[in-house]
């Protein structure tokens, strides 16, 4: 579903990422792991089409993101990092204008969806609030209301549950679950815990490129009795 | 090209979202006929006409416009919503249409509150409607070229402040280019021809005739132009 070939993106002469290949099929919740400024963000940028690769390309249900980004996009949910979203308006304003722009143009089908995103993520009762005033767990929930309101088969989630408390945490990694049958899913952190409890793949970053392509059980065997947090350490004390 | 309704909507909307837009509109109103009636001699001038009020447009509007124009991209990059945008299914022309048209009609309603003063003429005197027509046209035309300059401008950096005085800069030279007290210092040193071909790249001269009723083609062109070629720039400089 979603397909990465060798990207490359350069920021000045600073490689952010390094060649980075992998496959994500529907069902799949990649793990994309590693530490800060590993290039998670920036290889998430290239596949949503925020940014162009400098070399390899990334597809989205065959589709190449530099050739037709516009149906791509139209094909992703993408929450990105810190969940960027117009703060004055209220958060019924802002899913419907996601909606309109993900073209459902009547107001009947368009109140459908903004409705079954509030209700999916918890919004009902801030749903008339202006979202520079909410809290952050709301403000995550908001950005994952609008990557969720299209039914995406490919969601890109960066951080997903960065700054959360371990309620909220555990309320977002349940509907990441619920969500990842029939979609492809690649989900960024650098919290173990996290993969461990919700993702059946694991891709390890560090300096711009694979480390590490296999599953969470594969991962813990590497180490036997070990935590997954040492071994993460090993995998990748280099960039500290 | 559909998805530069949802784009302008959510844009002209979102003027009214926040007192500034009130507090705009009130400074547009009060400075223009405030300029008109103290500095223009609406009265005193003793004729039927709104030239008192269109002279000194060319010069508010060099305030005014920068000072609407700088948050379009400017605020986009800073709050980080300009990744949501460019990774929901539109393309960067929509979006870079869809908001200088939202704010080209925000001004244009700003403009559209001073007709009380034609009514006042109409009521006082006999004006020549054709001319007063000819001059509100010519006046939406040049605001959205100054627009079209400061959109451009604000999608360079995340700083409104800095947005706002690039603005100024770039737009006084262009007031400046056209002013009749500049091409007179210039032609103790340089042909006519020279001069008037300076001249011609400036606002005013182009102005001057739509105040007068006069409407040639040429000055429509040139206004097109510089709307046409601010927005084009604005998108590669985006799509940079
Ligand atoms: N816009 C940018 N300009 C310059 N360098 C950048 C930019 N974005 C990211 N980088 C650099 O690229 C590297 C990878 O960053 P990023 O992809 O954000 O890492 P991660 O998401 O894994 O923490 C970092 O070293 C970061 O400093
Ligand atoms: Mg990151």
């Amino acid at each position: 579903m979603i397909e990465v070939k060798e990207l490359v993106k350069n920021y000045g002469d600073k490689r952010a990422v390094d060649g980075v290949s992998f496959t994500v099929r529907p069902g799949d919740i990649l793990g994309f792991l590693g530490p800060n400024g590993a290039g998670k963000s920036t290889t998430m940028k290239m596949i949503t089409g925020y940014i162009r690769p400098d070399a390899g390309s990334a597809t989205v249900a065959d589709i190449d993101v530099a050739k037709a980004p516009v149906a791509v996009k139209s094909r992703i949910g993408y929450l990105p990092e810190s969940a960027p979203a117009y703060g004055e308006m209220t958060v019924q304003e802002f899913l419907n204008f996601i909606a309109e722009v993900r073209g459902y143009r009547s107001s009947a089908t368009r109140r459908e969806r903004v409705e079954l995103a509030l209700t999916r993520t918890h919004l009902l009762p801030v749903r008339r609030q202006v979202i520079e005033t909410l809290s952050k767990g709301y403000k995550q929930r908001v950005g994952f209301a609008q990557a969720l309101l299209h039914e995406p088969p490919c969601l890109v989630l960066d951080e997903p549950t960065d700054g959360l408390d371990p309620n909220q945490k555990n309320e977002v990694r349940t509907l990441i679950k619920t969500m990842s049958t029939d979609r492809a899913v690649i989900l960024s952190t650098h919290i173990l815990e996290e993969v461990e409890a919700i993702c059946t793949r694991i891709i390890l970053i560090s300096r711009g490129k694979v480390v590490v392509d296999e599953t969470p059980d594969a991962f813990r065997a590497r180490k036997p009795g070990a935590r997954l947090d040492s071994i993460f350490r090993d995998l990748t004390s280099a960039d500290a | 090209m559909s998805q530069i309704t949802p784009v302008f909507k959510r844009e002209f909307l979102g003027y009214f979202r926040s007192p500034v837009a009130y507090v705009f509109l009130i400074v547009f109103l009060t400075a223009s006929v405030g300029m008109a009636f103290f500095v223009g001699g609406f009265f005193k001038a003793n004729q039927a006409s709104l030239q008192s009020l269109f002279v000194f447009q060319p010069w508010l509007y060099l305030f005014l416009i920068p000072a609407a124009g700088m948050r379009l991209w400017s605020e986009e990059r800073r709050g980080g919503t300009i990744e949501l945008l460019f990774t929901l299914p539109l393309t960067t022309l929509d979006a870079v249409l869809g908001k200088f048209l939202a704010a080209w009609a925000f001004l244009i309603l700003g403009l559209a509150l001073t007709f009380p003063l034609a009514i006042t003429v109409g009521w006082l005197g006999d004006p020549d409607w054709g001319v007063i027509a000819g001059g509100y046209l010519g006046s939406a035309l040049m605001a959205g070229a100054y627009l079209a300059l400061c959109a451009l401008l604000s999608s360079l950096t995340k700083n409104q402040v800095i947005a706002f005085v690039l603005g100024v800069v770039v737009n006084l030279v262009l007031v400046f280019l056209g002013w009749s007290v500049f091409n007179g210092v210039l032609t103790g040193f340089l042909p006519v021809n020279v001069v008037d071909f300076i001249a011609n790249l400036g606002f005013i001269p182009h102005f001057d005739a739509f105040a007068k009723g006069i409407l040639d083609p040429r000055d429509f062109a040139y206004f097109g132009s510089v709307i046409a070629l601010a927005l084009t720039l604005n998108v590669v400089a985006l799509e940079r």
